[in-house]
C-alpha cells in the first residue's frame, strides 16, 4: 500500500476532499506542514476560519495572498524545517472581484457588475461558487509557479462532489439558455421555447415581480461581454483537476456515514478519470487484540484497588466497541479502495489546533502501514 | 416566551459533523412523547430519519415514521412545482408555466432562490392552516438545518430577497417568511456543538451572527458527545503509576483510561469555553458508546435534550 510521500511523489497538487466535520482542515494543513518539513517548499489553501490553527501558523491576519509561516514555530514544536510553509485562507467574494475586474472590458461594465445586486448575491450565494473560487485560487497560485507543491482544503459542502462540477457549473449559468432568455426576453421566447412563452413570460413575472427579472436581465447584460473569458478560465480550471500533476486525497472519519460518503466520493473521483490517491481517515480508534478485554481485568485487579478496576475495564471495553467499530469500517473501505492507500490516523488525546499537535498527526501520515501499527501499539498516539 | 419545543418551528443548525441530523430526530421525539404532532424536516436527500427507522426513503412525502412523528425530506424542485400550484389559482396558467420551464430557468439562475423555496415550505408546513390541500396540522416542526459552512446564508434567504425583490409576490412573501422566522415567540433557534476548539468557536460566533444580522434568537446551545467523567484527577496518577508496571492488555486497558481522562478534561475545558462565549443556556448530551445510533440510543438523547 502507498504510503503519503508515495501518492504525492513527482506531483504538484493534492486536493483535499471530504463532507464537513472530519477534519479536512487539519489533514490539509498536516500534509502541507510535513511536506514542508521535508525539503518541499509548499502552500496550503485553506477555506474553513479555523481560528486557533491560523493564529498557530502565524496567519492572524485572514488575508487572500499567501504568508510564510515563520520557520522557528517548527523548531520551537521540536522540528526541523528544511522547506517553506506558506499558508493563506481563501475569501471567495474578494476572489470572485477579483475575476471580474480582470475579465470586464471596461471600467463601466466593472462597477455596474460589482455593485448589481444579484452580483452581490451571486458571489456570495450561489450554489458552487465558493468551490468554484477554491478551484480559480489554486489555478492562479500554480500558474505562479512559486511553489513545489499546493495543498487545497475544499469548502465545507453537504455534498462533497459539488467543487467537482463548479467550473461546468458556473460556465453553464453564465452563458446558459435561462441567461439568455434574461438578457433577451422576447426574442428567446420564441426562439427557443416557442409559442405561448411570452405569455408564459408575464406569468412569470406576475409570481415573482417584475423588478427581480429587470434586475437580472440587467446583470446578464452587462457579464455577457465576460463570457468568453469566463468560459475559457473554467476550462482550464477543469484540466487542471485531471491533470497528472493532480492527485485528490478523501479525507473522511471512521464512523459507517462518513466511510460510506468516502467510498462513494472516491467511486466518483474514479469514474471522472480524476487522479486518485487515497483516503485518510480521521480519529481512529486503533483495537487492541480481540482476547484482550478479559485478560485486561483479572490483570487489572493486581495493579489497582477493585473499584477502580472494574472501572478501568468497562472504559476498555466501550473503547474496544468502537475499535471494533473502526476496523470493520477501515477493512470495508481498503477492500473498496485496493490497491489505493488507507491511511489511518489515530484519535489523539488532545483536540489538534497547534502546529505540535500537526506534527504529532506527521508521524502517522508520513508512515507505513507497519510502522503506523508500531507508534499505536507503542502508546504514542 | 414559548419554551423550545412549545413553538411552531424549531432549527437545528450548526457546523458540519456535529451530530444535527441525530438532535433533530431526537427533539422529533422528545416532543412526540409530549403528546405533540411533530415533523421533522431534513434538507437536501440525506435521509437520516429513513435510516434511524429502518423505512424507504422519504422523499418529498409527510411519512409517518413512530408514534406523532412525521418526517419529510425537502428538496427545492417538489418545492418549486407546489409553489406554483398555490400561487396560481387559474389551472391554465400554472400548467403552461411548468410546461415552459421558464420558472426552472429562473429558479437555476437566481442566487438562492432554491433556499427561499425550501424555506417556503417549512414555513408552510408550521402554518396552522396548511394551503397544501387536505393536509394536516403540525403542532411542531423540526428542521434539520444545512451546516453553516460559511455564516448564516440559508436562514437569512428571505431577508435578502425581501431585499433584492422590492415590490411584487416574491417580495412580500420573502417579508412574511422573514417575520415568522424571526418571530421569536413561534421560531427557535438550537445550535449543536462539539467539545473541541473549531466547533465551539463557530457555534460562538453563529449565535453573534444569528442575532445581529438576522435578528433571530438563539434558545440553546447543545453540546453533544461529551464524555463521561469516569477517572478523578487523583486516579490519573494512580493510572500513570499502573501503567509503569503494566503488560499486554491490562497496559492497552489503562492507556484507555488515560486517554479518556485526558479527553474528558479537554472537553470540560471546551464547555467552560462555550458557556463563556455564548449568552444561551448550554445542554450537556453524552457520547454514546454505541457503533451505530439505533431508536433507544435516541430516545435516551430525547431524555436529556428538553
Amino acid at each position: 500500500m502507498p504510503t503519503i510521500e508515495e501518492i504525492v511523489e513527482g506531483r504538484g497538487i493534492c486536493i483535499c476532499a471530504g463532507s464537513g466535520g472530519v477534519g479536512k482542515t487539519t489533514t490539509s494543513a498536516a500534509l502541507a506542514a510535513g511536506l514542508a518539513a521535508r525539503g518541499q517548499k509548499v502552500c496550503v489553501l485553506t477555506i474553513d476560519p479555523a481560528k486557533r490553527l491560523a493564529d498557530s501558523l502565524g496567519l492572524q491576519e485572514l488575508e487572500n495572498t499567501p504568508r510564510r509561516v515563520d520557520p522557528t514555530l517548527f523548531e520551537r514544536a521540536g522540528s526541523e524545517m528544511r522547506g517553506e510553509l506558506w499558508a493563506m485562507q481563501l475569501d471567495a467574494k474578494a476572489t470572485f472581484d477579483e475575476l471580474v475586474r480582470k475579465h470586464a472590458p471596461d471600467a463601466e461594465t466593472r462597477d455596474r457588475i460589482l455593485e448589481n445586486r444579484i452580483y452581490r448575491q451571486l458571489s456570495n450565494a450561489l450554489a458552487g461558487s465558493q468551490e468554484y473560487m477554491a478551484m480559480e485560487k489554486l489555478f492562479e497560485i500554480h500558474q505562479e509557479g512559486r511553489y513545489d507543491f499546493v495543498v487545497l482544503d475544499t469548502p465545507p459542502s453537504r455534498n462533497a462532489l459539488d467543487f467537482l462540477d463548479a467550473p461546468k457549473r458556473l460556465t453553464q449559468f453564465i452563458e446558459g439558455r435561462g441567461m439568455q432568455m434574461f438578457m433577451k426576453p422576447t426574442g428567446f421566447a420564441t426562439r427557443v421555447v416557442g409559442r405561448g412563452s411570452s405569455m408564459a413570460f408575464s406569468v412569470l413575472k406576475r409570481v415573482t415581480g417584475l423588478d427581480l427579472i429587470s434586475d437580472l436581465s440587467e446583470f446578464f447584460q452587462a457579464f455577457s461581454g465576460m463570457v468568453d473569458g469566463f468560459r475559457e478560465r473554467a476550462k482550464r480550471v477543469s484540466e487542471l483537476l485531471a491533470d497528472p500533476a493532480t492527485t485528490f486525497v478523501v479525507v473522511c472519519g471512521p464512523q459507517g456515514e462518513p466511510i460510506d460518503e468516502a467510498v462513494y466520493f472516491h467511486r466518483k473521483l474514479v469514474e471522472a478519470k480524476l487522479p486518485v490517491g487515497g483516503v485518510i481517515v480521521n480519529k481512529v480508534h486503533y483495537e487492541a487484540d480481540e482476547e484482550a478485554e478479559g485478560e485486561a481485568e483479572t490483570d487489572l485487579r493486581d495493579l489497582l484497588d477493585d473499584e477502580l478496576a472494574e472501572r478501568v475495564a468497562q472504559n476498555f471495553a466501550d473503547y474496544q466497541a468502537l475499535a471494533e467499530r473502526d476496523a470493520r469500517n477501515v477493512e470495508h473501505l481498503r477492500r473498496e479502495l485496493n490497491p489505493r492507500a488507507v491511511i489511518r490516523v489515530p484519535y489523539l488525546d488532545e483536540d489538534v489546533h497547534d502546529l505540535e499537535a500537526l506534527l504529532k498527526i506527521d508521524r502517522y501520515l508520513f508512515a507505513t502501514e507497519e510502522q503506523r501499527e508500531a507508534l499505536a501499539a507503542s502508546g504514542t498516539a | 416566551m414559548p419554551e423550545l419545543l412549545d413553538k411552531r418551528l424549531v432549527f437545528v443548525t450548526g457546523k458540519g459533523g456535529v451530530g444535527k441530523s441525530t438532535i433533530s430526530v431526537s427533539l422529533g421525539l422528545a416532543a412526540a412523547a409530549r403528546g405533540k404532532r411533530t415533523i421533522v424536516c431534513e434538507i437536501g436527500g440525506q435521509e437520516t430519519a429513513s435510516r434511524v427507522f429502518r423505512r424507504a426513503e422519504i422523499g418529498f412525502h409527510e411519512v409517518e415514521v413512530s408514534d406523532n412523528l412525521w418526517a419529510i425530506s425537502i428538496d427545492p424542485d417538489h418545492s418549486l412545482r407546489e409553489y406554483l400550484l398555490l400561487q396560481l389559482k387559474v389551472r391554465a396558467m400554472r400548467d403552461m408555466l411548468v410546461r415552459s420551464r421558464i420558472f426552472n430557468y429562473l429558479a437555476a439562475a437566481t442566487p438562492g432562490l432554491k433556499e427561499l423555496l425550501t424555506i417556503g415550505k417549512i414555513w408552510e408546513l408550521a402554518q396552522p392552516d396548511r394551503r397544501v390541500k387536505k393536509a394536516q396540522e403540525y403542532d411542531l416542526v423540526i428542521v434539520d438545518a444545512p451546516a453553516t459552512g460559511q455564516g448564516i446564508g440559508f436562514l437569512q434567504t428571505p431577508r435578502t430577497f425581501a431585499g433584492i425583490a422590492r415590490v411584487g409576490p416574491v417580495h412580500s412573501q420573502a417579508e412574511e417568511l422573514d417575520r415568522f422566522i424571526t418571530d421569536h415567540d413561534s421560531t427557535g433557534v438550537a445550535i449543536v456543538s462539539l467539545p473541541e476548539e473549531m466547533p465551539v468557536n463557530e457555534s460562538a460566533s453563529l449565535e453573534a451572527s444569528l442575532r445581529s444580522d438576522i435578528g433571530m434568537a438563539v434558545d440553546r446551545v447543545y453540546m453533544n458527545a461529551l464524555y463521561p467523567e469516569r477517572f478523578a484527577k487523583g486516579e490519573a496518577s494512580e493510572l500513570e503509576r499502573a501503567l509503569e508496571d503494566a503488560q499486554g492488555p491490562a497496559r492497552a486497558a489503562v492507556r484507555a483510561a488515560l486517554s479518556e481522562y485526558r479527553r474528558s478534561r479537554s472537553q470540560r475545558d471546551q464547555l467552560q469555553r462555550l458557556k463563556n462565549a455564548v449568552s444561551v443556556p448550554v445542554k450537556t448530551l453524552p457520547f454514546i458508546f454505541k457503533p451505530q445510533l439505533d431508536v433507544p440510543s435516541l430516545q435516551r438523547l430525547a431524555g436529556a435534550l428538553v
